[in-house]
Formats: structure tokens, sequence, C-alpha cells
């Protein structure tokens, strides 16, 4: 299919209409795809030349490490049929541990290893925390997944703002800084900014290509048939579970980035709020495919950074932001179920169809 | 065909020889209890290695039930399963199919928003290594081969991009045929295989099952009369849940309580 439909893209643009009756004419075909990520992979690289510091850190920085998060959601929805909430907690407790490990203003809690002992330590206790919830999800379907993730994600919440002794209660950890690494200092704003698109251009690239793996599809056979996919020699469970390790990690490096970008992590940090923030942002850029979630993000922290100002300009008090990103979450679900991309492909099949 | 298939169905006749003299399949008082409904009493039966059976019965009869107990979809309430000479009874499915163990269902139970292609290569991958692969597989990989094969041989290469869900019921059913015959199959259960298939189809069908390798045993569970007694050197007849007369396809026709229970009750 991608090489027929490269030779077909390139030789004439007149064959777009028979292509219509191709099983995948709904997908845009992957010469176009790969084009459309060259583009904007080579904007996004040159965007520090003309953008500010407070566009990069606070626009795109922040959608790239929210992206992440809601990526790792992605996954287990789209590919695997499983709406994790527990995501933006495993990204919460990744962010904990480097406070806690690393260096805060936190001094009496703060343990103060280097950044090299920290993070690993703290993906891979982000991670074994995701997994773990992931076992005891992996057994249920549905609206219990819901449930279950809910009910462990309201639980860190509420355990982070009682425990004073590791998690420092209501307060948490301020002054948690990213690190001086080969003479950069990466808390400064133009390295920040690559930092996160590389981790999260490669996250994406990385889901896309498992997507096409046998680890991949057998989660999305196990998505359409988890009988057949027993009757096949599979063992669903386990591959379930599997998938909430690879998710997590995921998370949890969209945390750490989440607690080097906002200098400070606490209880709302992975509060009832943001998780469910991480599912509006999956949803409302589409499940179905990677970019989904990034540009759900975008979406997501313009509104979150742009909506006051609006409201304010409009005479309205500003305090009521997240009514117009409940208003738009509201609207984009109403017409495309599918999110954002669905709008997308149903415009560009019109547009197709009518040429 | 024949040709093809020998080639696509690899042949396992050093693990036979290692599975002694053991049946293909054993069971020994299997019941299946559905709270107080007991969809399956007491059923023993023994199937040959290579051995091509029909199981026939009225609706409600059982048999798909005790296609579930095979296969561990619905373990037993009570009895052994034997595979080949082991105790699979306790056994999840997956475990059966990875010993060389096969099914289609009656209803297609497909990968809908999965290529058929992607289909057939996640059933060779099943019962093969690296289930948990993270790399995509490349176009000359053994298993891509063999799951390029087993589409050629059910006719289904024009398709083989096209999603499952948008095909065509006849085609449906023979991906699951295809499924069935990933890897090393030694036992496969065919449920209903030819049913709402047109009369080109079911001859298509008869004649990939009398061309599987002889190794290959199997039970069918069939309606149609000339598919299933075609396909087949023995036959077990069940109602209510119990076996009521086993023998070959000729005895079972001619016997009179057959004729009365089954045969003469309004079947296609």
């Amino acid at each position: 299919m991608a090489v027929a439909g490269e030779t077909a893209a390139r030789t004439s643009p007149a064959v777009g209409p028979a292509r219509v009756a191709s099983a995948r004419a709904s997908e845009p075909d992957w010469a176009t795809r790969h084009r459309v990520r060259l583009i904007v992979g080579l904007l996004l690289i040159l965007l520090p030349t003309v953008s500010n510091e407070f566009f990069l850190v606070q626009v795109f920085g922040w959608s790239f490490v929210l992206g992440m998060i809601a990526l790792s959601l992605m996954f287990l929805a789209g590919y695997g049929g499983m709406v994790s909430l527990v995501q933006m907690t495993v990204a919460g407790v990744a962010a904990y541990m480097v406070a806690i490990f690393g260096e805060s203003g936190i001094q009496t809690i703060s343990l103060g290893w280097p950044w090299w002992t920290t993070v690993p330590v703290a993906l891979l206790i982000a991670t074994a925390f995701g997994t773990i919830s992931g076992a005891l999800a992996v057994r249920t379907a549905g609206i219990y997944t819901i449930m279950i993730t809910l009910a462990i994600a309201s639980a860190f919440f509420y355990f982070t703002r009682q425990n004073y002794a590791i998690f420092n209660g209501f307060t948490g950890f301020n002054s948690v800084l990213a690190p001086h690494v080969f003479g950069v200092d990466w808390r400064a704003p133009v390295p920040f900014y690559y930092l996160t698109l590389v981790l999260a251009g490669a996250s994406y690239l990385g889901i896309v290509y498992i997507s096409r793996s046998p680890f991949g599809l057998a989660l999305q056979g196990a998505r359409d048939n988890a009988r057949r996919m027993s009757a096949l020699g599979f063992n669903v469970i386990v591959h379930r579970i599997a998938a909430y390790a690879l998710a997590s990690l995921i998370a949890a490096v969209g945390g750490v980035l989440m607690v080097w970008l906002n200098g400070q992590v606490s209880p709302g940090t992975a509060g009832v709020g943001p998780v469910i923030d991480i599912l509006v942002i999956a949803v409302v850029g589409g499940i179905g495919d990677p970019i989904g979630p990034f540009i759900g993000a975008i979406i997501y922290v313009i509104l979150r950074t742009f909506a006051l100002d609006v409201l304010v300009a409009a005479g309205l008090p500003g305090a009521r932001f997240q009514l117009l990103i409940g208003l738009g979450f509201l609207l984009i679900v109403l017409f495309s179920p599918d999110g954002v991309l669905g709008l997308w492909a149903r415009w560009r099949r019109s547009r197709v169809a009518a040429s | 065909m024949s040709g093809r298939l020998e080639r696509v169905v690899p042949n396992v006749a050093e693990r036979l020889s290692a599975a002694g003299t053991a049946n293909a399949l054993e069971l020994r008082g299997v019941t299946r209890m559905f709270g107080a409904l007991a969809a399956l009493t007491d059923i023993t039966l023994s199937v040959r290695p290579g051995e091509r059976r029909a199981v026939l019965g009225s609706n409600g009869a059982g048999k798909t039930t005790l296609f579930n107990c095979v296969t561990g979809d619905f373990p037993p309430t009570s009895g052994t399963i034997r595979f080949f000479g082991e105790d699979v009874t306790d056994f999840p499915p997956y475990e059966r199919i990875r010993r060389g163990l096969r099914r289609t269902y009656q209803i297609s139970l497909l990968f809908g928003g999965l290529s058929v292609f992607d289909n057939v290569y996640l059933a060779c991958r099943g019962v093969s290594r690296g289930r948990f692969s993270l790399l995509r597989p490349r176009r000359n990989e053994a298993l891509m081969q063999a799951a390029a094969e087993l589409t050629e041989a059910l006719h289904l290469t024009a398709v083989k991009d096209r999603r499952v869900s948008e095909l065509a019921y006849g085609q449906q059913r023979q991906l699951e045929i295809a499924l069935a015959l990933a890897g090393a199959p030694r036992f496969i259960l065919f449920d209903e295989p030819a049913a709402g298939l047109s009369p080109t189809e079911r001859s298509e069908l008869v004649q990939i099952l009398t061309s599987l390798p002889a190794h290959i045993g199997y039970i069918i569970i069939e309606h149609d009369m000339d598919v299933a007694l075609r396909v087949v050197e023995s036959v077990t007849m069940m109602h209510n849940g119990r076996i009521f007369k086993e023998g070959k396809p000729e005895e079972i026709e001619a016997d009179p309580e057959v004729q009365e229970l089954y045969l003469g009750g309004g079947h296609v």
C-alpha cells in the first residue's frame, strides 16, 4: 500500500478520486504523511529563530509535554481500547520522584542526587507504578477501566496531599530545575524547547513505528477481538500490561519534563482536573492517530493561555476561561466524535469527492 | 491447491511420532454447566491423529459448547481434556493454540479494524516467537512469507490490504479458515464453515478441507450434509448435550433414529 500510494501520488494528481474507492482512502496516504511530517518537523526546528521565549516554552514546550502524556493515553485507548485515566498520575509520580531524589527548595526531604541517577530512578518508579495500575485495570473493560484508573489517580492525589514525610503534603516541592549538562543550561528557554521537541518527536515517531510492529498489531487485535487473539496463541492480559508499561514510560518522560517546565510539583499537578484534561486533550485531538494528542495539546494550551485575554477583551470575567475550554470540547465532540483529526479527514474527503 | 497447502502447513510428522499412540483429542466425562443448565453432559470422545469427524445435531445440542470446552474459551465444569496425550483441561486458550490446536468460529471473529494481511500475519505470529517484538517485520521475514502464502492459498491476495470490516461475507469466512491454518496446526475445529456461503464457495471449501495434509485431523460442525459427509470419515451425533450415536457417515445416514431426530427434522 505504501509503495502503491507513493507512486500514485507522484505520477498524477488526477488519481485522487479513483482512490476514494480504495479501502484506505479515509486515511491520508503515506507519501503525503511523510511530507507533512518533514515540513512540520523543519518548521518546529526553525521556530526559535522567529518566536519569542514565552511562546517557545509556555505554548510549544508545554504542548509537547502535555501531548506526550496524552499520547500515552492515545496509545492505550486508540490501539488497545483501554481508556486509562492514570496517565497524568504516572507523570505526576515521575515529577515527584525527580523532586524527591534530586534537588528542590525543600531540602529537608530532597536527597540531592545528581540528574543522571535521579532521572532513571524517577522513570523506573513511575513506569512501575503505571504498569501495576495497568495490571489492576486490564481485567476490566470499558467504564470499569475508567473507574479503576480514576480511583488510582484520586488516591494518589489525596495521598500526596496528606503525606508530609515524603510528598510534603499540600505544598509539594518548588525550585525543581532542569540540570546543566554538557555546558548547556537546559532550563534556558531555547535548550528546553529543543529538549521537549526532541523527546516529543521521538515518542511520536516511536508510537507510529510500534503501531505496525507485531506488538502494536497484536494490541490492536486484542482491541478488536480479545477472545480471538487468545485463540491465535496470544496472552492478551500480559500483552495489555506490557502496553501499559510502554505507555507509562512515555508518560513518565513527560512527567520529568513537566516538573522542569513548571519548576514545581504539588498534589494539584496530578489532581482530578489535570487527569481529565489529558483525556480532553486526547479526545479533542483524536485518539485514532498518534498526532492527535499533540494537536489536542496545542489547542488546549492556546485556549488556556489566551482565553482569559479574549474574555477580558470581550468584557466578561476572565476567571471563566475554563468555560471556553469546556465549550470548545463540547463543540468538537458534538461535531466530530473522532476529534479534530476526524474533522480534517472529513474535509479532505469532501474536497477529493468534489474535485 | 493440495501442493500449496502442503507447503503452507509444514509437516509435523516428527512431533506426531513423539506423541506416540496418544489420541489427538481425548475427552473424558466432560460436563459444562451454565448455571443450572447442562449444556454438555458427560461427553467422552476420542479422536485419532489425522482423523476427520463431523459433529451433527440440532440447534442447542451443545456442538459449539463442545468446541468452546476443547479450546478453553469456556473451560469444562468437570471432566478432563487431553490433547495429544497432554492434559490441557486447565490451560488457557492460547496455550492450547500454541500446542497445535486451531479453531474457526461460527460467527466470524476477526479483527475488523486491521487489514486482511495483518489478520493473517497476526495468526502466524501468535503461534511463533516474537509476539512482543517492537520491531516491524521485514518483507522477506519467514513469517511474512508464510502469511503471504496463506493469503494466496485462500484466494485473498487481491483484497489483502482491505480492512476486514469491508470484506464480503464469503471472504470473511475464507479469512476465518486462513487464521486457523496458520503455523503448524495438528488439529482443527471448524464451526459451521459453510454457513452462508454460495454453492461455488461451498465447493471451494470442500476442496480446501479435502486437500489439507493428511496428518491434520479436524472436527467439523456442519448443517449442510453435502459438505459434512463428503469431508469426514466418522460422525458423532449430539442431542441435548449428550453424544447419542457415533459411526461412519453411511451408517449415520441410514440410521432410522437419526433420520427421525435430525435428518427428517427440516434440515437445509
